[in-house]
């Protein structure tokens, strides 16, 4: 019987027999359709996913022409910072850096990024990042964009002035709770705003939110409500990087448009950014460390090609570390992430990664 | 960096970054994008991710190389004949226009 080397969701490898890969494949598509309300993915769909991971070649790729462009979140953090930013530690600058991502790494967008990656310490800096786009946009030829966090736990006490909710709500009281974090989004989307116009007056070609919704639907919000000022008011594309696959209820009751935001999935995400002005959509599903990467891949293309399929703008896939597919692991295996890389490509219908 | 080998175009190693900015700049999905830079470069797409043939094309347009060619358009210069190539505006082009024609 035939038995094909599987990493799980935490990295490690095991053996799975073909059955096993198969099952593992239509389980994961099952867990995404029902959690979802989406649609599974065809059985052709499942049979090019058994061929991805039965595929004995360490690396897997897409067929010539179909290649897809690929945007990053941090770009130079991923060199010169430390591990909590997935970074190696090599001490170049930040142009430096960029100018490698160009030139010997291949990539078709970039990005600039403050160590401290979040809007709210960015804000009273923020001629220094100015300076330095201007001065990256000189010597760089693909796209710019200048990336951060929208970060609404930044904004609560003790690193903010406003309530807590994770204080707030253990001792029952959701009211206070709501009000901080409504009080709180009025101040980050002020503070995104800020930043942004800032930085399109430095000529950047776009402006990255990354990590959207990471404090849960106020955070949306927020950002939703920047997203609306700048897409109008500058020239500006922007790109909207989610941080979970459905929006977490922390506030339970806000509504952008007429729509609650607590518990959209990406094929409702997607709609309410493409009504806001965002220019890309980058989706995020969540990889489940007990699982193996099979399941967790096909899990991922079934919500990402649902996303596709309703969106008018292009997608981007949040492919990385513990998204997308990928195993949770500080060195994300080029065996797991190839193949989530393909199958993204080939069965999610992204425009992107 | 196994994405880019995987599945990314390559970016001024081949047209990946004129693909980019016609997602960027005019909202374009993959298939749409390709198909005007195609057009624009007067080759198929499939040709679009093909290093070999793209090296060439970028030289002849003079539109950024990724190797350290001496002479050859780089940075804003390139950018500049991009933003002509694709009939889209590049913002920090504009603001360099803007500068050279101030008053002194």
């Amino acid at each position: 019987m035939a038995t094909h080397r599987m990493r799980m969701g935490d990295g490690r490898v095991e053996a799975v027999s073909s059955d096993e890969l198969r099952a593992d494949i239509l389980a994961g598509t099952e867990d995404a359709a029902d959690r979802g309300g989406i649609p599974t993915i065809t059985e052709q769909e499942r049979d090019h996913l058994f061929d991805l991971f039965a595929h004995p070649g360490r690396i897997v790729g897409v067929e010539p022409g179909r290649e897809v462009v690929l945007s990053d979140d941090g770009v130079a953090g991923s060199l010169y910072t430390e591990q909590g930013d997935s970074g190696v530690g090599v001490p170049v600058s930040r142009e430096q850096a960029i100018r490698l991502f160009e030139r010997a790494f291949g990539f078709d967008t970039t990005e600039l990024g403050h160590a401290d990656y979040s809007f709210k310490p960015v804000k009273p800096i923020v001629a220094n990042e100015q300076q330095c786009m201007e001065s990256v946009l000189l010597a760089t030829i693909i796209p710019v964009f200048y990336g951060a966090m929208p970060n609404l736990a930044t904004y609560a006490r003790p690193d903010g002035p406003f309530g807590n909710p994770s204080d707030l709500m253990p001792q029952g009281k959701i009211e206070a709770a709501r009000t901080a974090q409504v009080e709180a989004a009025e101040a980050c989307t002020r503070d995104m705003v800020y930043v942004g116009r800032k930085m399109a007056d430095a000529g950047a070609d776009g402006l990255d939110f990354d990590t959207t919704a990471s404090a849960g639907d106020a955070e949306f919000l927020a950002t939703l409500l920047a997203i609306e000022e700048l897409s109008a008011n500058t020239h500006l594309s922007i790109q909207v990087g989610m941080a979970a696959e459905f929006v977490l209820g922390m506030h339970g009751e806000v509504s952008y448009r007429g729509e609650r935001l607590a518990g959209l999935y990406p094929h409702r995400q997607v709609k309410l950014v493409e009504q806001a002005g965002a220019s890309v959509f980058g989706p995020v599903v969540n990889t489940n460390t007990r699982m193996s990467t099979a399941w967790n891949v096909a899990r991922a293309v079934t919500f990402v090609k649902a996303c596709s399929e309703a969106a008018t703008i292009p997608i981007h896939a949040n492919v990385g570390m513990g998204v997308g597919g990928v195993p949770m692991c500080e060195t994300p295996p080029v065996d797991a992430v190839t193949r989530a890389s393909a199958a993204m490509v080939e069965i999610g219908r992204v425009d992107g990664l | 960096m196994a994405h880019v080998l995987a599945s990314g175009m390559g970016g001024i190693r081949t047209a990946g970054d004129l693909v980019a900015r016609m997602q960027l700049h005019r909202k374009m999905r993959i298939p749409e994008a390709k198909a005007y830079v195609a057009e624009k470069l007067g080759v198929g797409v499939v040709d679009l991710s093909d290093e070999v043939l793209m090296r060439e094309v970028r030289e002849e347009l003079d539109i950024g190389v990724v190797t350290a060619m001496p002479g050859a358009a780089r940075g804003l210069a390139a950018k500049a004949r991009i933003s002509r190539l694709l009939g889209v505006q590049i913002a920090s082009v504009e603001t360099l226009r803007a500068q050279l024609e101030g008053e002194l």
